[in-house]
């Protein structure tokens, strides 16, 4: 039986009166790879929000490892291993995606540190593998802006992975590729979620069922159904509000 | 301090209170709307003031028997020029730096020092200045406040500023083209797919800032004279006033340049005008930092 | 790659012409020492005294423009206030040398003595009795020199952080640090006996003994000035080759992702904004020591915005281009001023409009773009 990672509890957060999320109890197992499902507006991406410190809850507690993360800032929830990937790909543009991942390297990060940094073998190293990793190694050298959709999920994945994040939030990987982009991706997850916790927000149910281990069902701000994606599918409430008929 | 003396004090406020309303809701709209700052705003209140000098002019040279309507035609012809003018602003150039708000700072700023030495050389360096109509001469001395003078133009000023934000209000809550400039100010995107012709509103909104800092304009000439750097004093106050107010919505406009009126005018009963200027900036500055995003914004989803 | 990275089994690839070489190669490897021989022997042969004084005057304005090529071009913050800072140095070393003149018996001191006092002049026609206390440090170089370093460092640093912190927004930054230039000039013209008011600070004789007046002086100020901006110019350029000017141009176009790489933003910004205050000081004080004055009309809004077309003009991603636009910007200046007074407004405020619309890049962007344009023609 394996640690519990990350404990949401009890969370909230409204805007404007309408509860995003609603007294939520979360909790994921070391080295789990989770996937959260459910309609849009169940608050899925709000609760990743909350959790990488992009969103403050209204009541509620998270947990993660020995670390109480409602109250830090976010860079001090990445600091201490917590990596986020956004809906849309967010990626720096005007920099290449050498420098792309360079920047998310995680050494260093202060101000001086910065200044007087001199690139390391390591470094370069870990750059070249992980650029090989999302198979980007051909374009080093071209600004983030240039790349296809399907590229600059990778390379934000890429990005994440340079951080040696313990916990990775990935909310929709792969909305907007190819059939045979999805198969890489669900390939690469696999691939990474050695040693790493992973929580995936997705729609595609195909690739829910290739890469999660277990699977948690939110609706309006609430967690309806939680366990292997034959458990939930079955469910009747989650056919109800989701899965259709 | 009498009440005579308390009460003209704030009405001193009031006046200028009545440029700062009218200038910031001008900048607020176009700022919520395209989140543009334009830093010529200033100039366009001069250029409402030039305008209703020349009417002044004109109707002294052509028809001085109808000198006692100059005033009401230089409010109207005011607003028309600078709402023109704004119009064909946005159309030539504040339109191609949508998205960057920084450098449409600067490239106002740049259109504020041509207006400026333009000024110059129509009107000359020196200050001009306007002639009070008849009807507006004199002051209102209240029985109930024995002492108190308040002059009548101001009076009327002040009423007009009233006037003028009720009506914005209604433009912008009671009618279709309100309904438009709300829809793309909240969401540009949505609105454009919903047929709305968002470059027309802009153009429009835009041109209406422009006009009521034309209207301030006119209001201003009955307050002082206007020269060419006239525009360029009060637009750091203007800026003020819109940030401190927030831009979610336009009661916080209007009531911090109420608040920011009638405070500048206390301070400057107790000090010297520049220093009274100087505390109030550094004031809502200091303000700021407790409430970076205005006096009444809403919470925003942090 | 020319720029020192270790690649490795790495390739670089340059791609199609819009894909643009990494940030290091801006700082290009022949413009440097081009400017350098240009401004530390071609100049002064070529120019008389006069000039090359009034060549130094602009370089005084490469300084803030060198820091707001860091600050915009690569931190994306918008300072419309860098008189504050210009200002600051400005007035702290006309203070030292209002000093040194009042006690070393310069005529305008001959008038005061005459009164009994040995204040400077503008206090005794202003009536002041006593220094202010925030004058007296100032008797020492030593401690003018560290104060005109760090003042406007630690003023910068707290007022940025304090924003940045708040998240406070580009645009709303912006208006602040127009506000308090404002209110700076304001205060220094109001507050006429301790600052010199409108008139400013001046007539000072002698720095650290040497006589402002003699032959030769101005020379030897001018290279100094031009040294110190050469350093300026290759610590900027390190900072932008740094794994820190890669971060701040990150900050600049993503800032909030850039938090969830792990870096504190608000302390980035708020450093970089710090150095750009400490180069407008130097600047400033510079420029009192060449010029003669400290006035408040390099303070305000006006001054401040100016030294924003200086950076624009050279190019905003370029420090080195920053220098060639206060060359530029202040030659015509000096131009208009002598010939065709009027037309001066008209020409900056056509080029504000003109460098925003058609060059954003500012000259030092010219051969980049001319290549796209070319590379577009060719492809047409």
């Amino acid at each position: 039986m394996s640690d519990v990672i990350l404990a949401v509890e009890d969370l909230t957060v409204s805007f404007d009166g309408f509860k995003a999320v609603d007294g939520l109890n979360f909790y994921l197992e070391e080295n789990e790879l989770r996937c959260v499902i459910g309609p849009n507006g169940a608050g899925k991406t709000t609760l990743l929000d909350m959790i990488c410190g992009k969103t403050k809850p209204s009541a509620g507690r998270i947990r993660f490892g020995n670390h109480q993360l409602t109250g830090m800032m976010e860079y001090q929830i990445t600091r201490i291993g917590v990596g986020r990937k956004f809906q849309t790909p967010s990626t720096y543009e005007d920099l290449t995606v050498f420098e792309n991942l360079e920047i998310s390297y995680p050494k260093p990060r202060s101000v001086r540190g910065c200044l007087f940094f001199r690139q390391t073998p390591a470094m370069l190293d870990r750059i070249g593998l992980i650029a090989e990793e999302i198979s980007l190694q051909d374009e080093l050298h071209t600004k983030a802006g240039l790349l296809s959709h399907g590229q600059k999920q990778w390379l934000e994945i890429g990005m994440l992975l340079m951080q040696e994040p313990t916990l990775l939030l990935l909310d929709e990987p792969v909305a907007g590729m190819s059939a045979r982009e999805r198969e890489l991706t669900a390939e690469l997850l696999k691939r990474i979620s050695d040693g790493r916790t992973i929580v995936v927000i997705e729609h595609d149910m195909a690739f829910v069922r290739l890469i999660a281990h277990r699977v948690s069902v939110l609706h309006q701000g609430k967690l309806i159904a939680e366990g292997t994606m034959d458990v939930v599918q079955n469910d009747e409430r989650v056919i109800e509000v989701y899965l259709g008929h | 301090m009498t009440p005579a003396i308390f009460a003209m004090q704030a009405f001193n406020g009031l006046s200028l209170f009545t440029i700062l309303v009218l200038m910031a809701i001008g900048l607020a709209i176009v700022f919520g709307l395209m989140g543009v700052i334009n830093m010529a705003h200033g100039e366009l209140m001069a250029m409402g003031a030039y305008t209703t000098y020349a009417t002044a002019r004109l109707f002294e040279s052509t028809m001085p028997g109808l000198m006692d309507l100059y005033f009401l035609f230089g409010v109207v012809f005011a607003f028309a020029i600078t709402f023109a003018f704004g119009f064909a602003l946005e159309r030539g150039l504040i339109r191609f730096l949508y998205k960057r708000p920084l450098d449409t700072m600067l490239a106002t700023w740049g259109l504020s020092l041509i207006l400026q030495q333009a000024f110059r050389h129509i009107f000359g360096p020196k200050e001009v200045g306007v002639p009070t109509v008849s009807w507006l001469q004199g002051a209102w001395a209240p029985s109930a406040l024995p002492g108190a003078l308040f002059p009548l133009s101001r009076i009327f000023i002040v009423g007009l500023a009233l006037v003028v934000s009720f009506l914005v209000y209604l433009l912008l809550f009671k009618t279709r083209w309100g309904l438009r400039i709300r829809a793309v100010t909240q969401n540009r995107v949505m609105s454009g797919a919903a047929g709305i012709n968002t470059e027309r509103v802009d153009a429009l909104t835009f041109a209406l800032g422009c006009g009521l800092a034309g209207i301030a304009g006119s209001s201003f000439t009955m307050l002082a004279s206007t020269g060419p750097v006239t525009g360029q004093q009060y637009v750091v106050d203007t800026f003020i006033v819109v940030v401190f107010g927030g831009v979610e919505n336009l009661l916080g406009t209007f009531l911090s340049a109420f608040i920011i009126g009638e405070l500048q005018s206390t301070f400057e009963f107790l000090m010297t005008g520049s220093m009274a200027k100087a505390s109030i900036l550094l004031l809502v500055i200091v303000a700021l930092y407790f409430r970076p995003n205005g006096l009444f914004a809403s919470k925003v989803r942090r | 790659m020319g720029n020192g990275v270790i690649t490795a089994e790495v390739t670089p690839k340059d791609k199609a012409p819009a894909a643009v070489r990494p940030l290091a190669s801006r700082i290009s490897r022949l413009g440097l020492p081009i400017i350098a021989v240009l401004l530390l022997i071609a100049f002064p042969l070529a120019l008389s005294e006069f000039r090359l004084n009034l060549l130094a005057k602009y370089l005084c304005f490469a300084f803030p423009a060198v820091g707001i090529v860091l600050i915009w071009g690569y931190g994306g913050i918008l300072s419309l206030g860098q008189g504050i800072f210009f200002g600051l140095g400005s007035y702290m070393l006309a203070m030292f040398l209002k000093l040194e003149s009042t006690e070393s018996g310069s005529s305008a001191q001959a008038l005061s003595s005459f009164f009994g006092s040995n204040l400077p002049d503008f206090m005794v026609w202003n009536s002041v009795e006593k220094l202010p206390w925030w004058w007296e440090p100032f008797h020492s170089f030593a401690f003018t020199l560290a104060a005109i370093i760090v003042i406007p460092a630690v003023l910068a640093f707290v007022l940025a952080y304090a924003n940045f912190r708040k998240r406070v927004g580009g645009v709303y930054f912006s208006i602040i640090t127009l506000a308090l230039s404002a209110i700076m000039a304001i205060v220094i013209i109001g507050q006429q006996g301790v600052t010199g008011g409108v008139n400013g600070i001046t007539d000072f004789k002698t720095v650290l003994g040497f006589s402002l007046e003699a032959e030769g002086i101005r020379t030897k100020l001018y290279l100094l000035t031009v040294v110190l901006l050469l350093i300026a110019v290759v610590i900027s350029g390190f900072i932008v080759k740094s794994r820190l000017g890669k971060v701040l141009v990150a900050i600049r176009d993503r800032e909030d992702r850039v938090r969830f790489s792990g870096y504190d933003t608000a302390l980035f910004k708020a450093f970089i904004f710090s150095v750009a205050a400490v180069l407008s000081a130097i600047g400033g004080a510079l420029f009192t020591l060449q010029v003669g004055l400290a006035s408040p009309s390099l303070v305000g809004i006006v001054p401040s915005i100016e030294m924003v077309i200086y950076a624009a003009v050279g190019g905003r991603l370029s420090p080195l281009g920053a220098v060639y636009g206060a060359i530029l910007v202040g030659a015509a200046k000096t131009y208009f001023s002598e010939s065709f007074v009027q037309y001066w407004l008209y020409f900056i405020g056509a080029l504000f409009i003109f460098v925003v619309m058609f060059l954003p890049e500012g000259l030092a962007g010219l051969p980049a773009r001319i290549k796209r344009w070319r590379a577009k023609k060719v492809s047409a």
